[in-house]
């Protein structure tokens, strides 16, 4: 749910470009959501950085990851639509011996609600997320959102800034404008 | 096959029950409760019994709450297996169900948001008198019962006419109830396939697979589901200045009243009958749920994207929605307002239970993303106009060819007035409980 100061903001410009610096615990005042803390939405919408440790040795079994979900989406495009994501970014690094796997989302529901939908499309579609290669990841997962909840919610790092170009515009809003553009277009070709 | 002699009728069946009476308890003695629950747990209606229909079925229907279940003496290994919203309680989450301001459980009356609410027990009767005589019965009961304290209770009546359910707005009620896999309860057209008991009982296959995660010990939770009350106070006389604030001739009143809703008073719903109102369709239970949103209703033509139904069950427009579903139970409190008569202050309204197994998935969700998340769908400063917590900050969009209609700053036609978490359990979970020491 939006918080008490967007929920009352009627109708953000998106003309105006805006940045948000974001207090250390992530949030503005604690308002508590269905498994803890609600992360407010930022000029950059909703979104996650989660960074967790790599079990040895399974680097390759989430870069092939990586390419199963590419397969998954090209069948299959509206796969992911009920996650309301504008994008992910999925990223590999090391530090020193071990590698870490960073994961960045930005979307348009809140925390809780994007990672109880996500538990259950995993499920639905019987894929087994790359999180299972990570270290302290809830083996009881598919049973267990609220412990998948959790685990999110332990290796979520708030941002302490995010922009927005065009401040608080969902992708819904977008596609609706991108759809209007075509079909504006389209009419004019006709009268042409 | 679900065990129907283990599972208390409230959630499977309704009784034919025009009146019932809720008492609120609190256990003020160490082995009270249990000595109440011995007592009274033979009164207790199965959804067996129930089905039989015989006339000396026993309808009485108890849950407790988790300090309840402490009152009666489950130990604290026991008492940690149950999950972390109901152990805190309804009070404490009221913030995650967005019941603030005057729906903020400091407000409640009742001593429902209070430690010490332990129990509820529902007396259901077949009228008014019967209701009176069980009423009585149970005084004298708790006479005997040292230590059992009525912390409030309530008296529910049927408004008349008796000939379908609605409430004190005069919408038609009852319209919508998930068919339990197993039950050999087809479906109503439109609904959506059965649901997999384990989403309301526990200990049976949910929609994910094989229980999981069961409060122990087992014969404590098996057969037993949460449910979350509410009692909602209905401003009938704000309701109707509204409608007439909102439109000239009846007629437009009417069709505010529907958009807000969803369906007209009588039940028919806009998305199949978006330009009149038509009684029949709105009681014709194979087809008044007969319809989606997605491709017969996108923009919100027929139901707006933030009425009442829409939000509650957004159908095919949400996802996971086998995992969201819940069952309705509860009725109206308080006298009737007549038509031409102004607001007499006397509070009137519905008490409502949700019964899940989850409130966390089912409940929670339903009140923290559906009922009061100002963005659903996109709307961006709207609630439910009926559930939500309004104070007059909040929209509501008609759309409306060509221009759509908004009314700006909704007053509130609700206050929340309590609420509570309770544990509905089996019989046998409820005879375990007896015999705790």
């Amino acid at each position: 749910m939006a918080t008490q100061a967007t929920a009352s903001a009627k109708e953000p410009d998106w003309t105006k470009p805006a940045a948000m610096a974001i207090p250390k615990e992530g949030y503005f005042k604690l308002q508590k959501g269905r498994y803890g803390p609600v992360y407010p939405k930022s000029p950059a919408c909703y979104g996650f950085t989660l960074i967790a440790k790599v079990k040895p040795g399974r680097e390759e079994a989430i870069r092939e990851y990586g390419r199963t979900l590419e397969k998954t989406v090209a069948g299959l495009p509206e796969a992911l639509e009920v996650l309301k994501l504008h994008y992910l970014r999925w990223v590999l690094f090391d530090i020193g011996k071990d590698t870490y796997f960073m994961y960045q989302g930005i979307f348009d529901t809140d925390f809780d609600k994007y990672t109880e939908d996500a538990v259950a499309l995993f499920s639905k579609y019987g894929l087994n997320t790359t999180f299972e290669n990570l270290e302290g990841f809830p083996e009881d997962w598919k049973t267990n959102a609220p412990a998948f909840v959790q685990f999110v919610r332990e290796h979520q790092h708030p941002s302490f800034l995010e922009y927005g170009e065009y401040p608080y515009v969902s992708a819904d809003e977008i596609k609706k404008a991108l759809k209007l553009k075509a079909a504006f277009s389209g009419m004019l070709d006709l009268m042409q | 096959m679900l065990e129907l002699e283990d599972i208390q009728h409230f959630l499977i069946s309704r009784p034919s029950a025009l009146a019932a009476r809720y008492e609120f308890l609190a256990f003020r003695r160490s082995g009270a409760g249990r000595e109440w629950l011995k007592g009274i747990l033979d009164k207790v209606g199965t959804a067996k019994a129930l089905a039989s229909g015989k006339p000396e079925t026993r309808w009485v229907t108890i849950g407790f709450t988790w300090n309840g279940l402490r009152a009666l003496g489950l130990n604290e290994t026991a008492l940690a297996t149950f999950p972390e919203e109901f152990r805190q309680g309804i009070a404490a989450r009221a913030e995650i169900l967005g019941t603030t301001g005057a729906n903020h459980p400091e407000n409640w009356v009742g001593g429902l948001a209070s430690d010490e609410l332990h129990a509820i027990v529902i007396l259901f009767a077949r009228d008014v008198t019967e209701r009176e005589r069980c009423r009585q019965e149970h005084r004298e009961y708790l006479h005997q019962c040292d230590g059992v304290k009525v912390l409030s209770s309530l008296d529910m009546e049927a408004i008349p006419p008796y000939t379908h359910a609605h409430e004190h707005f005069g919408y038609r009620d009852r319209l919508s109830q998930p068919a339990i896999e197993g039950m050999g309860d087809e479906p109503a057209p439109g609904s959506g396939p059965a649901i997999k008991p384990g989403e309301f009982f526990l200990g049976y296959p949910d929609e994910d697979g094989p229980p999981a995660r069961l409060p122990q010990p087992a014969v404590l939770s098996r057969n037993g589901s949460y449910i979350a009350y509410l009692r909602i106070e209905e401003h009938v006389g704000a309701f109707r200045d509204f409608l007439r604030q909102q439109g000239d001739t009846p007629e437009e009143q009417e069709w505010v009243a529907a958009k807000l809703m969803g369906r007209w008073r009588s039940g028919a719903p806009l998305v199949l009958s978006p330009d009149k109102d038509d009684p029949e369709l709105g009681g014709d239970m194979q087809r008044t749920n007969d319809f989606n949103y997605g491709k017969m209703d996108p923009y919100g033509y027929g139901c707006p994207l933030g009425a009442h139904i829409r939000r509650m069950n957004p159908r095919d427009t949400a996802a996971n929605m086998q995992r969201r579903k819940m069952i309705r139970r509860g009725g109206t409190y308080g006298p009737p307002l007549p038509e031409d008569k102004p607001d007499d202050g006397i509070e009137r309204g519905i008490a409502a239970f949700v019964g899940c197994a989850s409130l966390v998935r089912q409940f929670e969700f339903a009140m923290n993303v559906w009922t009061n998340d100002p963005n659903f769908h996109e709307l961006g400063n709207e609630r439910d106009p009926f559930v939500g917590t309004q104070d007059g900050t909040f929209d509501m969009t008609i759309p409306k060819r060509p221009i759509r209609k908004k009314i700006v700053g909704l007053p509130a036609f609700t206050t929340i007035r309590g609420g509570a978490y309770f544990f509905l359990p089996g019989i046998k979970a409820l005879r375990y409980l007896t015999a705790l020491s």
